[in-house]
């Protein structure tokens, strides 16, 4: 427990604990392993007292016999106070109030999706209620299509509000209410339609029964104890939320949140949550091949490896092309397989000097990065030029919590206690704290902006500098101009005047100018004494740590392969048609004469390819990746598949075995080769445990220990239960034996502990409700500033943005399901992706005697692109916005001046 | 089909509205739909409440959550006479199960539903504060007590004439 807490001693069932001073008694009876039921309370979003659910007898002293009834929820623990969760009538208490909430509850259990990992099922178990005596007809409710994501069924709802209190509270959503009264209370929209708010998904946890359930997971249903899981990263953007992924015949099943006290908490955003089908894709690859124009042979891995050693690496200049997206462990390998000098990393310079950017300020400036929880803990924030909600969800998230801390003072000055979250936002009324924007259009975060300013990226840049001289004026003249209401001189004063300011930008809209203003800002926080924050959002999951080993970028082998200079080419894990322009990936791959890809999914790079080798998505595959924070997470491969498809690394290992005979004998051997080699990533040794990590003599199982039908899943192909695959790369097994325990933090496949089948089930794997995870949070920081580094401040090199005459400054616009390559291919996701349009101001339209909907044709370089327009006022005249990675926007290198016309 | 107040309906929101701070508009919900109540026959229809949500800067779908929860506010066309009988505690206990039912089988229609000459409405509602005359229910702006079975027919009679007597006037 931290330091400089102040304990009390609290006496349940007579038996003396030390807790700290002023929690929840609810909350202080789960940190200590107690079994007491609850549906209201929610350890993220806090008391309410609304369910009952939670009575214990509260004694005044230990003369006390008779005690009252008292809501643990409601009660804070402090010095002295005695309570029985045991007491006779504290039981019965428990088991009628929950006798009343099943009443309408429909006896569905086996055919309902929650079953088996449902907190009512759990609750209803723990309180000993065990017999129906109403007798009365069920009230019923018709369900509502909520969209792709979510389903209704709404009968079984026991009314403990905690979905509208995280949709509207916790989440900002606007399309869920609760209506009616009395039995006929009613949880859902307005009328049928998707659900639209980014953490829809969460529901299907936060539910405590199958009210909301996962409609993808519905697809191919299978109950939580039949799931092999493993602890993994999303790779859907840079923020590496840690999940848990299931599967089940060799298929993706879902995703959960797998909680990380100091990344995601208990929650991740849809396009984590729902993204994951395509690694069920029929565009996976399975099988090596070699490929001419026009036939594919499928290969074995030994002809593959053969093949690949005698006309790939028969090649004098074999270069390397890296990802983002791949681990570090593979794009290490590639670079050790290449060499050094041979090995590119796998975006243009554009991205690549901005992430190189990104690394330096984390590393040499002054000013720490806070990790995504963290975020939530600022009072006052400021973000430069990015669209959080669409570039890094979760981020949005954390946005909108802290933006609540400013206006929540003054309910805790009243002494309102934190937990009590009915009384606090009663107190708040909900107001937000500083939050202010420069973006260059309308986001969706504007609605709890203070104030949202809208330029062109240039600008956003210069406004940037322009907050740092206010900052300086501000603070060195004792009575500066504190009546401005300019926006630059808001902003410094809000930012001066927090406790906590944090500033958040990032790469999106590839702007050097925007990344340094940013810094800038927070190093003059920081020389005024401020505790300031910086964070950026940075491309895709691995970008930092792609970079961090990258010291050419794609354009440099681009220009190597136009000289002549290159006779092979081995990309990994990275389709050169996403990254640029389709002329110029045609050429570099003609101008490779030779190439090799490992790819998960077929796509146009593939197409290119003379030899194809299955990689791994994060489900097949085990690794590091690096996020936005400078983060170092590992994944482990979920299962085992019976084809050929395996992590890069492994596919990289056996190539450089095949030709020098120098084999990683497993994924610890590559790291140790990584690190010995790049000792500024000595620390991903200590990311998580060794494979030869054991609890006792045990390995960690994937699966429960009530998995079923594991000696028939496979008897249509032989009836003899095969032998398990063995896990060399990881401590986990791919079997339900072994440590029945809570594992180490980074380790843990799934939460379960007896009596606590549902998610809430996290209780039991951390310190203490809401804290850390049983040994520290997973994931461990690369980057940290020193107090040392006295770096400067960036010059201002950008000029002020002017239009020019026919032409338009096209900006990439992002959105959270379309504008990430792989998340898209999966149908549920395809769903919600909205046509492609392109933005431009409504006074831009006019002149060009334009409205919404028209067809105008978009000329740049030697590429036209047909698309119809949408009125967006809020961007600057003369820039418009297109979505970035649609299928039709693919490739396209942002910023660029295009021509329009009408067609 | 669209909705409006008229001025003078528009001047009693402004001043329902100047009872709560600024900003906090919304505040004034109830008693606007009161007034959208009294436009419309005694309900709120979808544009109503719409209308309500413009007018009080708010999302249609927070009015839908009011007007839902309270039984004073109707979602649906109700009839000329609306009996709400209280079912609360007391009011169950002397009998209120057996006034609803009674009221159901005489006029031909369940809790909740209209009859179909649209003169009246059962509806049953929670305590109206009158637990010393139980069984009770309220009809328009009145509170009918000690309600029996006999009583019950008085009272429909007696809605009936006042019906009649208003048609033929």
């Amino acid at each position: 427990m931290p330091l400089g807490l102040i304990m009390a001693k609290i006496f349940v069932d007579n038996i003396e604990y030390e807790v700290p001073d002023g929690k929840n008694l609810l909350e202080v009876c789960l940190s200590l392993g107690f079994n007491l039921t609850y549906f209201c309370w929610h350890p993220a979003m806090h008391s309410v007292g609304a369910c009952r659910q939670c009575g214990v007898i509260n004694f005044k002293d230990e003369n006390d016999k008779r005690g009252r009834l008292v809501m643990s929820c409601m009660q804070a623990a402090t010095n002295g106070t005695r309570i029985s969760i045991e007491d006779p009538r504290a039981r019965a208490f428990r088991a009628g109030n929950i006798e009343a909430l099943m009443l309408n509850h429909p006896h569905d259990c086996p055919v309902c999706d929650e079953g088996g990992e449902c907190h009512l099922q759990d609750m209803t178990v723990m309180s000993g209620h065990n017999y129906r005596r109403n007798t009365f007809k069920k009230r019923t409710h018709y369900n509502q299509y909520l969209g792709p994501f979510i389903n209704h069924e709404m009968n079984r709802c026991i009314q403990c509000y905690r979905c509208v209190r995280f949709y509207n509270d916790y989440a900002g959503g606007k399309d869920l209410a609760v209506f009616a009264a009395h039995d006929d209370v009613y949880f859902g929209r307005q009328e049928e339609g998707v659900l639209e708010n980014e953490f829809s998904g969460n529901l299907v946890e936060v539910c405590p029964t199958g009210v909301f359930t996962d409609k993808v997971l519905r697809k191919h249903y299978t109950r939580k104890w039949d799931l092999t899981s493993a602890p993994s990263v999303c790779h859907q953007c840079s923020l590496g939320c840690n999940i848990l992924t299931s599967e089940r015949y060799g298929g993706i099943r879902r995703i959960l949140t797998r909680y990380n006290g100091d990344v995601n908490g208990y929650f991740i955003c849809d396009r984590g949550r729902f993204g994951y089908e395509y690694t069920n894709s029929d565009q996976r690859i399975k099988q090596p091949s070699k490929n001419t124009d026009n036939s594919s042979q499928p290969l074995s891995t030994e002809d593959a490896l053969h093949d690949v050693k005698d006309s790939i690496f028969s090649k004098k200049n074999i270069i390397g092309i890296g990802s983002p997206r791949a681990s570090l462990e593979s794009n290490f390998m590639l670079k050790e397989l290449v060499g050094e000098n041979n090995f590119y990393g796998g975006i243009p310079k554009r991205e690549s000097d901005l992430v190189h950017r990104v690394i330096s300020i984390l590393h040499q400036g002054k000013v720490k990065t806070p990790s995504l929880k963290e975020v939530e803990s600022y009072d006052a924030i400021l973000i430069l030029g990015e669209d959080v909600t669409n570039t890094a969800p979760m981020l949005a998230l954390a946005v909108r919590q802290a933006a609540k801390n400013q206006p929540r003072e003054k309910a805790y000055a009243l002494r309102i206690p934190q937990w009590d979250d009915a009384a606090v936002r009663e107190s708040v009324q909900g107001q937000t704290g500083p939050v202010y924007l420069l973006t260059t259009h309308h986001t969706k975060l504007d609605e709890i902006a203070t104030k949202a300013e809208y330029a062109a990226p240039d600008d956003i840049a210069i406004t940037g500098f322009e907050i740092v001289q206010q900052i300086t004026r501000l603070s060195q003249s004792a009575n500066g101009d504190e009546s401005s209401q300019s926006f630059t001189a808001s902003v410094a004063r809000d930012l001066l005047k927090a406790k906590k300011p944090l500033i958040i930008s990032g790469t999106s809209l590839y702007n050097t100018a925007i990344i340094q203003a940013a810094a800038n800002i927070a190093y003059s926080l920081k020389d005024n004494g401020k505790d300031a924050g910086l964070v950026y959002a940075v491309p895709e999951v691995n970008s930092m740590g792609m970079s961090m080993l990258e010291q050419k970028n794609l354009d440099d082998a681009i220009g190597r392969a136009k000289e002549g200079g290159v006779d092979a080419v081995i990309i990994a894990e990275n389709d050169l048609y996403f990254r640029v322009d389709r002329d110029i990936a045609n050429d570099f791959l003609k101008n490779c004469h030779h190439v090799l890809v490992l790819e998960n999914l077929q796509n146009e790079t593939t197409t290119k390819a003379d030899y194809i080798l299955p990689a791994g998505t994060f489900a097949e595959s085990t690794g590091t990746v690096v996020n936005n924070e400078g983060r170092a997470q590992r994944f482990y491969q979920v299962y085992k598949p019976s084809n050929e498809m395996r992590s890069s690394w492994d596919w990289l290992n056996e190539i450089r075995n095949s030709i020098s005979g120098v084999h990683a004998e497993n994924f610890d051997a590559v790291v140790d080769e990584m690190i010995k080699k790049y000792p500024e990533l000595a620390k991903v040794k200590s990311v998580a445990p060794d494979a030869n990590f054991r609890k006792g003599t045990q390995k960690i199982p994937r699966e429960t220990a009530r998995y079923s039908g594991r000696t028939a899943m496979l008897a249509n192909i032989n009836v003899s239960e095969p032998k398990p695959p063995v896990d060399k790369d990881s401590p986990l097994s791919f079997t339900m034996e072994g440590y029945q325990g809570v594992p180490p933090s980074p380790d843990v496949p799934f939460f379960w502990s007896p009596g606590w089948n549902s998610v809430q089930s996290i209780n039991r794997y951390q310190t203490e409700v809401g804290g850390a995870l049983h040994g520290g949070n997973p994931g461990v920081r690369l980057l940290e500033p020193s107090n040392e580094n006295k770096s400067g401040y960036f010059n201002q090199s950008t000029e002020k943005f002017s239009r020019r005459e026919g032409e338009w400054l096209v900006i990439p616009f992002y959105h959270i399901y379309g504008s990430d390559e792989l998340s898209v291919k999966g149908p549920a996701l395809a769903e919600r992706i909205p046509p492609v349009y392109i933005a431009m101001n409504g006074k831009d339209l006019e002149k060009g005697n334009l409205k919404d909907g028209d067809h105008i044709e978009i000329t740049f370089n030697q590429n036209k692109l047909s698309i119809s327009v949408k009125s967006e006022n809020t961007l600057p005249e003369g820039i418009a916005g297109l979505p970035k990675g649609f299928k039709e926007t693919t490739g396209i290198e942002f910023p660029f001046w295009g021509r329009i016309r009408k067609v | 089909m669209s909705v409006v107040f008229s001025e003078k309906k528009l001047n009693r929101v402004k001043e329902l509205v100047s009872h709560y701070p600024d900003g906090k508009q919304k505040s004034a919900l109830i008693p606007v739909l009161h007034l959208a109540q009294e436009e419309n026959d005694g309900w709120l229809s979808v544009e109503w409440m719409d209308y309500v949500a413009g007018l009080l800067q708010m999302t249609p779908i927070e009015v839908y959550e009011v007007a839902t929860f309270y039984s004073m506010l109707n979602t649906k066309p109700i009839g000329r006479y609306v009996f709400e009988v209280c079912q609360t505690g007391p009011c169950m206990i002397k009998g209120s199960d057996d006034i609803i039912a009674y009221i159901g089988e005489k006029l031909g229609i369940k809790p909740g539903e209209t009859t179909k000459d649209g003169m009246f409405t059962l509806k049953k509602v929670e305590c109206l504060g009158a637990c010393g005359y139980a069984p009770m229910m309220q009809l328009g702006k009145n509170y009918r007590e000690h309600l029996t079975k006999e009583k019950v027919d008085a009272i429909i009679e007696e809605c009936r004439k006042e019906a009649r007597q208003i048609k033929e006037n």
